[in-house]
């Protein structure tokens, strides 16, 4: 148990090193903003991690909440003269209280049909959004008034690198404290075997829909962190490719290790802006390069090379 | 002893005059950026944008550049993407340090880029539809395609001449659907142009008859308009054949301007009329034309280079980047908030979108002339004689 513990406390240390070691290395903002936004994508990567990794169950329309938290920031100063952080605040309540009602009949559904169910959902939310222009400024977007806490108005790359940085902080310290919780444990005996979870008496209706209000609360958040940043938000946030795009992270960076939906976020975030320099061939490369990893590491980056150290340190 | 000091010395001054010449060169190009959508759902918009810069650039260097500097042109694919839009659009800022921008495809990714150029107060001249682009003026954003609200202003024009006054509509619900029919609704009643129905289709859907028979069906319809582009249009035209509605005089955007649409509405695109840049019908155009001369050459030059049919999407492309390169030699200079002050003062610029004449609160510069209304006639593009 206090191997656990140093384990995971040895894990966000590391993490809040390289957050603020970071910056030492960087030339100019640019590199600052390339940054937030693979804290941003990781931290809805660890959300949905803990319903994809530890759970065991699938979201291909996770962008949905994604988009909710991200119009909420947008619609609530806008037209319902709610404060920023209230809005923010409310996004993540709407996301969790749709996740709720949504997963209760969904989440009894299994394999391919609650992957089609949480589909559904995504291009639902996406629909809304583009079509509702009144609200949403329709398919080309809105713009989001900038964050004001207590009249410190967050604006700029550098500040949204240490905001996001803390943000991703604490949900990788919640993650990982959750793995270790009961209720993690009994995410992990749901992922490893339904029937025998319900055996042992694992309420298994009840810990799925869990798993998922906690995975919309985490998309819901990083959807408003990248709307503040960017000040504007169109709904591609909240789209299928969107969607995609994070179960992608997830997958690429190790299902289960929380480390690797960072890891995964930073490949995929900063692959395409290194590939550049290969013009036609960027998406071709980025395509291959995953291909590959995925074909060589099979668990993901992060379980991948960590079983491949520890065989290393035993032999 | 004495050879060995000339050699010293000449060394020296060798390596003074490589460091100068090296300094000299960094100095000796101009950067100019570029974010497109040259992949992806938006690729019909920023491939031949791609293409254009690319082409003209060489151009211009090849004919030893702007005051004798070359032009650097640095060129990120969004793949219609926003957020790396705004991402590229931070990269190009602060990292490759441009000193102006021609660029951003869609209205989606323009406005994502809009707050970035803003910020860091260096002129960008987009190339995406919407009004909302310049409209309210922004310091340093500028732009070169017609606006949506401008395309309805064409038609209501053309239809006013024909003394129709009742009007239905029929729009997708895609960014430039959607932001034309605002449009459309808001100038109306400037022309004395009654709605009576408004409808919509999604931009995927393959039928549009439904909508098309209410449409039919409203009492005293006089003329329909169809704004929106992609394949949409296409499938509204070939219902509306289909429903034998060819005798209600019937309107495109100019967002199908380009061959593709008659290609895929067949027969049915007959006696279509739609506003387009005269880009479409170069060859048609009088001698007397302004636009004739650019519009013939740019399309000769185009399609030679690349073999495929001009679109008037590249010629946007071109448009931005001789505005941007006439300002910067007139400025004579790379500050860009130099080249700012000399693109707002833009006058008399002959493009393929029309004559461009800007000012601090008109970033477009271009007027209702700018739009030729066209009518398909023999499965090409003619131009309608005013009056009729």
């Amino acid at each position: 148990m206090g191997a656990l513990l140093n384990q995971r406390f040895l894990t966000l240390v590391v993490l809040a090193a390289v957050i603020a070691v970071l910056p030492l290395l960087f030339p100019s903002s640019y590199y600052f903003r390339v940054a937030s936004l693979v804290w941003v994508a990781a931290l809805a990567a660890i959300g949905l991690n803990i319903l994809m990794g530890q759970a065991g169950q699938v979201s291909l329309g996770h962008a949905a909440f994604f988009g909710i938290g991200a119009y909420a920031v947008a619609i609530g100063p806008t037209h319902l003269g709610i404060p920023s952080w209230a809005a923010l605040l409310i996004g993540a309540v709407l996301s969790a209280v749709l996740a709720y009602l949504v997963g209760r009949p969904i989440l009894r559904l299994k394999g391919h049909y609650l992957a089609i169910a949480t589909l559904g959902l995504g291009v639902l939310v996406a629909l809304v959004i583009s079509t509702e222009s009144g609200w949403t400024g329709g398919p080309d977007g809105m713009p989001v008034e900038r964050l004001t806490l207590f009249g410190w108005r967050v604006s700029g790359s550098y500040t949204w690198y240490w905001v996001t940085g803390a943000l991703l902080l604490i949900g990788t310290w919640i993650a990982l404290n959750l793995d270790e919780t009961p209720t993690g444990r009994a995410f992990r005996a749901l992922h490893d075997s339904e029937v025998a979870a319900q055996v042992v008496g694992v309420d298994v209706a009840r810990f799925k829909l869990q798993a998922f209000v906690i995975a919309a609360v985490y998309a819901s958040l990083a959807g408003s962190a990248l709307a503040f940043m960017n000040g504007f938000i169109n709904p591609d946030q909240a789209g299928f490719l969107h969607s995609v795009e994070l179960v992608t992270i997830v997958v690429l960076g190790g299902l289960g290790s929380v480390v690797g939906s960072i890891v995964g976020a930073a490949v995929l975030i900063t692959l395409p802006q290194a590939l550049t320099v290969f013009h036609e061939y960027e998406h071709l490369l980025l395509g291959l390069i995953i291909i590959v990893s995925m074909i060589f590491m099979r668990n993901g980056i992060v379980p991948s090379l960590s079983a491949l150290l520890l065989r290393r340190a035993r032999s | 002893m004495v050879m060995k000091a000339k050699l010293t010395a000449s060394l020296v001054a060798g390596a003074m005059v490589l460091g100068m010449s090296q300094g000299a060169l960094a100095q000796d190009t101009i950067k100019i950026g570029s974010v497109l959508s040259a992949t992806g759902p938006a690729s019909f918009l920023g491939e031949p944008e791609d293409k254009t810069l690319r082409m003209y650039v060489d151009k211009i260097n090849a004919a030893g550049g702007i005051n004798g500097k070359k032009i650097e042109l640095v060129i990120y694919d969004d793949g219609g993407d926003a957020n790396k839009a705004r991402t590229f659009a931070t990269r190009l800022v602060e990292d490759d340090e441009v000193v102006a921008m021609v660029g951003g495809s869609t209205t989606g990714t323009t406005m994502a880029m809009i707050p970035v150029f803003e910020d860091a107060k260096i002129p960008f001249i987009s190339l995406a539809g919407a009004i909302e682009v310049i409209d309210p003026v922004r310091k340093f954003v500028f732009k070169t395609p017609h606006t949506d609200k401008m395309a309805c202003e064409k038609i209501f024009e053309d239809l006013k001449k024909r003394n129709l006054t009742k009007i239905g509509l029929i729009s997708g619900t895609d960014g430039f659907g959607a932001s034309m029919r605002a449009q459309c609704v808001k100038v109306a009643p400037n022309y004395g142009m009654e709605i009576v129905a408004d409808e919509n289709y999604g931009p995927r859907d393959s039928d549009m008859t439904a909508q098309l028979t209410k449409i039919k069906n409203t009492a005293g319809l006089q003329a329909v308009v169809n704004p929106g582009f992609g394949q949409g249009p296409a499938i509204v035209t070939r219902n509306y054949a289909q429903l034998g509605m060819g005798d209600i005089p019937f309107y495109q955007s100019h967002g199908v301007a380009s061959k593709s649409f008659i290609d895929l509405a067949g027969a049915a695109a007959e006696g279509v009329r739609l506003p387009a840049a005269a880009l479409l019908v170069g060859d048609k155009l009088p001698e007397s034309d302004p636009q004739k001369k650019v519009v013939t050459e740019y399309k000769q030059t185009y399609e030679s280079a690349t073999k495929q049919p001009v679109s008037t999407f590249g010629g946007h492309a071109y448009d931005g980047l001789f505005i941007l390169v006439e300002a910067m030699k007139r400025a004579n200079s790379t500050d860009p908030q130099k080249i700012r002050d000399e693109i707002e003062k833009t006058k008399g610029f002959v493009g393929t979108g029309g004559i461009v004449n800007m000012s601090p609160t008109d970033h477009l510069g271009l007027d209702l002339s700018a739009f030729r209304m066209l009518e398909i006639k023999g499965g090409d593009w003619n131009l309608v004689a005013s009056g009729s």
